[in-house]
């Protein structure tokens, strides 16, 4: 590759930061004193169940809703008050699909350039490697519904990557998979962090999506259980694998499993 | 390996990069969805090849300003479908950005590091030249009805007018989704705003002829924005201006779009309080 769609790791740099972020929904908590620190060039998951907030979360953290306390920080960028910044730093990957299907491969990526201030040459100039990377170089004039769903989904990968972010954020990424393409998705987005030095924050409730040397924060009702390599959360939770720890840790069964 | 600079706010090359790429792809999806092109089409059609040829000889018009000479009906109600074409585009864009499967849209939209307002009205803007397309589009077909302007300008004079009023439609067709949860599907539209707002108009009735039915029906059209729009759209087709017309239309349209503007805020919008 000749360029990298990401910036190289800054070591000891944090990434994201989420300060006692607390946001309600008329009476209901959902998010209660959330605060974690995801270091750059680290892949961290955020894990929890359905309903854990994480969505929530996520919606603050790219400013669609702003958290009515606490602080949300990209690489230093208060995402309420220096919301442009803050969303250039950010790569999205949503957990809705958000392609134009009735576009093209490379219409979508022209657009989403222009959303992020990228002239049509810039974007053009860009997409080869990205589209390299994700394995669909030769798609590019394909309209997006002809993608299958792994497909799409990479082809948001790029997408996201196309502005150079800092942080590579994800909502549940592999919701809707089969299996190859889970892992396939898994599988590129690690390869960023190894490679490009990309910053990833991992949205999931899969626990066996998380490796034993991944940050992860556990989200559970709202609230930060857990913020560790996975292996020390294993470890303190004297349990022998991530989700009996998950277990021990939420009193939850079954659900989060692999 | 080529590290991301320090990101720097927008400029304005960037804003207008922005607007024209979301433009653009309003104009892509619009040439995409060919039923929703016709059905836009086909329902001024109606009005215009049923409803006014059995209209023709009932509503008789007097002359009345902008017209100089007696008018058939189908000159008369063509500003008021042409309004009605925006109308319905303004709604139907601004409601499906927030329901259903535009919501994943949205979003991506509203990540982009550009100002939410600047993004909003760049959306609208969006909307607007899809509705002056559709509008267009009747235009044509009207012609070879022998509808058309006292001369050709009128058809350069008009896009002013059309720009503004379709403005003023989708921002309130911006407001209405931000603010109201009832109205979450179409037909609530059509029932509570749409069809209220064009049939309560100068479109298909002048006010005058209204008068003589309903004095508080009148007062109830000559204050309903929908009315100004019409007028705007008729006078200017018709090379002239309506100056009460306009400053009405441009004051719902600035009023409309800071309320949704207001509603879009991160901090105290729909959003936020619906749960995404």
């Amino acid at each position: 590759m000749t360029a990298e769609p990401l910036s190289s790791r800054v070591e000891s740099a944090i990434a994201l930061e989420v300060e006692n972020v607390t946001h309600a929904y008329g009476a209901r908590l959902a998010l209660d004193q959330v605060s974690f620190k995801s270091p750059a060039g680290q892949f961290a998951v955020l894990l929890g169940l359905n309903g854990a907030g994480k969505s929530t979360l996520f919606s603050i953290i790219t400013h669609l809703y702003a958290c009515r306390s606490g602080a949300v920080r990209v690489f230093g960028h208060d995402v309420a008050r220096d919301s442009g910044r803050a969303l250039a730093s950010l790569g999205v990957v949503f957990q809705s699909r958000t392609l134009d299907i009735d576009l093209s491969v490379e219409q979508n990526l022209l657009y989403h350039g222009a959303l992020q201030g990228l002239s049509r040459s810039e974007t053009r100039r860009r997409q080869g490697d990205l589209l390299a990377r994700v394995g669909l170089a030769d798609r590019l004039s394909d309209k997006a519904r002809h993608l299958s769903g792994g497909q799409q989904r990479r082809l948001e990968i790029a997408r996201a990557l196309l502005h150079r972010p800092r942080l590579l954020i994800l909502d549940e990424p592999t919701a809707g998979l089969d299996l190859n393409a889970r892992a396939d998705i898994l599988g590129l987005v690690r390869a960023l962090v190894a490679d490009a030095g990309a910053s990833v924050l991992w949205t999931t409730h899969l626990i066996d999506e998380a490796q034993a040397d991944d940050l992860v924060i556990v989200l559970h009702r709202g609230r930060v259980l857990a913020e560790d390599r996975a292996e020390a959360i294993v470890a303190r939770a004297g349990a022998t694998s991530l989700s009996a720890a998950f277990r021990a840790l939420t009193g939850a069964d079954g659900e989060a499993e692999a | 390996m080529s590290v991301a600079a320090e990101p720097r706010p927008f400029g304005l090359r960037e804003l207008f990069i922005c607007l024209v790429g979301v433009v653009w792809r309003e104009g892509l999806r619009f040439l995409h969805q060919r039923e929703r092109f016709v059905a836009a089409l086909v329902r001024p059609l109606v009005w215009l090849f049923i409803f006014a040829a059995g209209f023709r000889q009932t509503l008789g018009i007097s002359i009345i300003p902008p017209y100089e000479t007696y008018v058939l009906y189908e000159d008369y109600i063509t500003p008021g479908l042409m309004a009605m074409i925006q109308l319905f585009n303004g709604m139907q864009s601004s409601l499906s950005m927030v329901y259903d499967r535009e919501m994943g849209s949205m979003r991506l939209l509203l990540v982009s590091p550009a100002p939410r307002w600047f993004l909003l009205t760049a959306k609208l803007v969006a909307g607007v030249a899809v509705s002056i397309l559709q509008v267009a589009a009747y235009l044509v077909i009207a012609y070879f009805w022998e509808i058309e302007p006292p001369s050709l300008w009128g058809y350069v004079t008009v896009l002013p007018a059309l720009a503004l009023s379709g403005l003023m439609m989708g921002a309130l067709g911006m407001l209405l989704s931000s603010l109201i949860r009832q109205l979450e599907n179409f037909a609530g539209v059509m029932n509570f705003v749409i069809f209220p707002m064009f049939f309560a108009s100068s479109a298909l009735y002048p006010l005058w002829r209204v008068r003589e039915g309903s004095p508080w029906l009148a007062d109830v059209c000559a204050l309903n924005p929908f009315t100004h729009a019409v007028e705007l759209i008729r006078f200017a087709f018709y090379l002239k201006v309506n100056w009460l017309s306009l400053a009405v239309v441009s004051g719902c349209t600035i009023g409309f779009l800071a309320l949704a503007i207001l509603a879009y805020d991160p901090a105290r919008g729909v959003l936020t309080r619906r749960g995404g």
